[in-house]
């Protein structure tokens, strides 16, 4: 497939920012200071401040005696560096594939991608217009190679879209700085009078290399296309991805079922190969109106069965909405963990928790009421009752600590303790008797108290002297007194049922 | 010449036992030889056919008021324990859970064994029970839920029947008490706890057991105590049939249903 890439040019970065933050610096010129060797430079201009002659590297103080109502402001050391991070994860809607290209620039992966915008004119004139709405001043251009992209979005002049094949005629009329090159090798070049590159583009290599060092011819060869650029994405693209275009845009279920199905079918394969087993899995249907349709699954272990995994996302399909239709789907596995296929014949049959069976049981109840409705706790060393255990993380975690054994806690517990009537005779002993929605429950029998005090590292309050009643029908209860019986502030709680 | 006659009894009798279990067979009684519970339960498995506890089929508890409730669920924990042995898992399917899991560990059961899966409503609970029922990699299920309607129950005992899976359904504060498909119908209170020589404080848990309706079984009341880890029954009060009071108890029930 033909390469394309786009370079975006911010010409102003920092200073439109903070434009963007302050409208009434658009028309003043304005700069960016920041002290260099003991005296203060500026690092970045308006484009009012670049109009009356200022420019980056110059003294301020020279800047002032040209214009004396500049207003100047003290620059961000990694301002640039947050901006550009920020934009090119924001571009990731136009290619996967979003690189910086520091200091003022993002380099953009189209490969593939601007059909889904028209042509590659309407592709970047979408992306100029959309990074101009946000108050960026930009040009762009794309072009076969990052090295002609970059040249031509600096130096040249439109056509910013240089078509495929062309981009060594596009080359030809830049100067030499639009090889991105040192500045002492662009000078020497301007000293020989070569100050375009069609005047020494023939040159022998190897003269050249001798002359201007390796690093010259590199970025020429680049940039003609000979030597392959690699750039490294922000967001690394992953390695199990599947992706299925369609000749004609697929509106009905059953046509996004085979999709998904075949898409499954080419993943299983490859885990299979690889001994790895599927985590999450998002499935995306790129839409002819430039929408993402997407649905995403997980699984509580690896798996790589192609028919759990289409049940898992059969539930979801009916949420896709394909509108006027979907021209491509991707099936990607940005989490995928080792899996090896013995495990299962061990484990099949055996029944328990390590059981193949339980945890695709498990996945397909969590997709459709969802994994915070599925609970499996582990103790977690806490005496204060609604502390004692907590959930774990999966069907797998092993225990750190044994469970408590003991006979004082109640099989039904209240979520949150309800306040009862309850009266002792004597302090410290349990209630005679206490009401309890309207009914009164005499207790017989009784086993307490067992105070538990407030862990004070992480809650402040009383502590709670717990009782376990017995009542004259046989009912057993857990209750509590909140504080000392001497305080007369105390109030009691029923917490729990015995069985 | 007598010989002969008993001989031909014999056989007649063995006949007769082979149909009989074949006709269980057919009506989803599959396991007969659980006897690991059965030795637990003594006394309560002569109530079903067999005189083995019915696993793989579908229990109904009924329970009316939050201390039933967990007079279910000790009785159920207890069954539970025995059932999943060391290896086993189960789901707790309920809209409206106030189980307390460490508290399970009191009847043997580990309670990272147990899965909650905690709904919305009634009608998810039904969707998750019936899907859980299906898969065999667990011993048990234990669904919450206050109404289940004859051919919902239907359904679920088939699923059960394939899979082999025991399904415990507790109706705490039900509606109407209709007919279902379950293998059994329990109602489990709670009785005054007793003390080891009379000292004093709470004691073992003691339960009121009734059966109240098994299919092709005896219905009956047992007063069942779980000390140490084990059912215990109390002798003096065994009963194989149900009493007058019981009977006049549970047709007053089916009555108002009606």
């Amino acid at each position: 497939m033909e390469k394309r890439f786009v370079s975006i040019w911010f010409r102003h970065l920092s200073t439109d920012w903070f434009t963007l933050r302050q409208p009434s610096l658009k028309s003043v010129p304005f700069v960016l200071r920041a002290s260099s060797h003991g005296r203060m430079m500026i690092t970045a201009t308006n484009h009012a401040a670049e109009m009356s002659g200022l420019g980056k590297g110059m003294v301020l103080a020279d800047a002032r005696a040209i214009v004396p109502e500049l207003v100047v402001m003290d620059d961000q050391p990694d301002l640039i560096e947050k901006l550009l991070k920020r934009i090119a994860e924001w571009c990731i809607r136009f290619t996967p594939s979003v690189a910086i290209d520091f200091p003022d620039g993002l380099i953009l992966d189209a490969t593939g991608c601007s059909h889904l915008w028209g042509d590659d004119a309407s592709y970047l004139t979408f992306i100029i217009k959309k990074l101009t709405d946000r108050g960026y001043d930009v040009r762009a251009s794309i072009a076969d190679t990052i090295g002609v992209a970059w040249g031509v979005a600096r130096f040249g002049n439109e056509p910013f879209v240089v078509a495929t094949n062309k981009h060594v005629n596009a080359l030809m009329a830049l100067p030499p700085e639009a090889l991105r090159l040192e500045t002492t090798v662009v000078e020497r070049l301007h000293k020989l009078g070569l100050h375009q590159i069609k005047q020494f583009i023939d040159i022998p290599r190897s003269s050249l290399r001798r002359r201007f060092g390796p690093h010259f011819t590199m970025r020429l060869e680049a940039a003609i296309g000979h030597e392959i650029e690699v750039i490294e994405p922000i967001q690394p693209l992953e390695p199990y991805q599947e992706r299925l275009p369609c000749l004609d845009p697929i509106v009905t279920v059953t046509g996004i079922e085979m999709a998904l199905q075949q898409l499954l079918r080419k993943l299983c394969l490859r885990l299979q190969h690889d001994q790895k087993g599927v985590r999450t899995a998002v499935f995306k249907g790129y839409r002819v109106d430039g929408k993402i349709e997407k649905i995403k699954i997980g699984t509580n272990r690896p798996s790589h069965h192609v028919l759990h995994l289409f049940k898992l996302f059969e539930t979801k399909i009916s949420t896709i909405e394909p509108a006027l239709g979907i021209e491509l789907f991707i099936l990607e596995a940005p989490h995928v963990e080792d899996y090896f296929p013995q495990q299962e014949k061990m484990w099949e049959g055996s029944g328990g928790l390590e059981d193949v069976r339980l945890s695709e049981l498990i996945d397909r109840l969590a997709c459709r009421v969802g994994m915070q409705s599925i609970h499996r706790y582990v103790p977690d060393e806490h005496y204060w009752p609604e502390r004692s255990f907590k959930p774990a993380v999966d069907l797998n975690q092993q225990l750190t600590s044994a469970w408590q054994k003991s006979n004082s806690r109640p099989l039904h517990i209240l979520s949150i303790p309800q306040r009862i009537e309850g009266m002792a005779t004597l302090p410290d002993y349990p209630p005679k008797q206490f009401v309890y929605r309207g009914k009164i429950h005499n207790i017989i029998k009784a086993d307490g108290p067992e105070r538990i005090e407030q862990e004070w590292w992480l809650q402040q309050g009383q502590h709670r002297d717990y009782y376990r009643v017995e009542d004259d029908e046989g009912h057993r209860y857990w209750l509590f007194r909140l504080g000392h019986y001497h305080d007369k502030n105390y109030q009691w709680f029923i917490h729990g049922f015995f069985a | 010449m007598l010989q002969g006659v008993s001989i031909v009894r014999e056989k007649k009798l063995e006949i007769i036992a082979e149909l009989q279990a074949s006709v269980l067979r057919l009506e989803g009684v599959k396991s007969f030889n659980n006897t690991d519970l059965d030795f637990k339960l003594s006394p309560l498995k002569e109530a079903f056919p067999h005189h083995t506890f019915p696993l793989g089929c579908l229990h109904e508890f009924l329970s009316e008021r939050a201390e039933d409730k967990s007079a279910t669920t000790g009785f159920i924990s207890g069954l539970l324990a025995t059932l999943m042995g060391t290896s086993g898992a189960a789901l707790w399917i309920s809209s409206s859970r106030t189980l307390f899991p460490p508290a399970l560990k009191n009847f043997g059961i580990g309670p990272d064994r147990l899965i909650f899966i905690d709904l919305q409503n009634e009608r998810d609970v039904l969707w998750a029970l019936d899907e859980a029922l299906k898969c065999s990699a667990i011993t048990a299920v234990i669904g919450e839920m206050k109404e289940i309607d004859f051919n919902i129950s239907r359904r679920l005992q088939l699923a059960v029947e394939q899979s082999q899976v025991t399904g415990f359904i507790v109706r705490n504060q039900y509606r109407q008490l209709n007919s279902t498909a379950c293998a059994a119908r329990w109602k489990i209170t709670s009785l005054p706890s007793e003390t080891i020589g009379g000292l004093p404080g709470i004691g073992f848990p003691k339960w009121r057991v009734e059966l109240l309706k098994a299919r092709n079984g005896k219905p009956g009341v047992w007063n069942v105590s779980w000390i140490n880890g084990s059912f215990q029954f109390a002798n003096e009060t065994i009963s194989t049939s149900v009493k007058d009071s019981d009977l006049s108890y549970s047709f007053s029930n089916f009555k108002k249903a009606g």
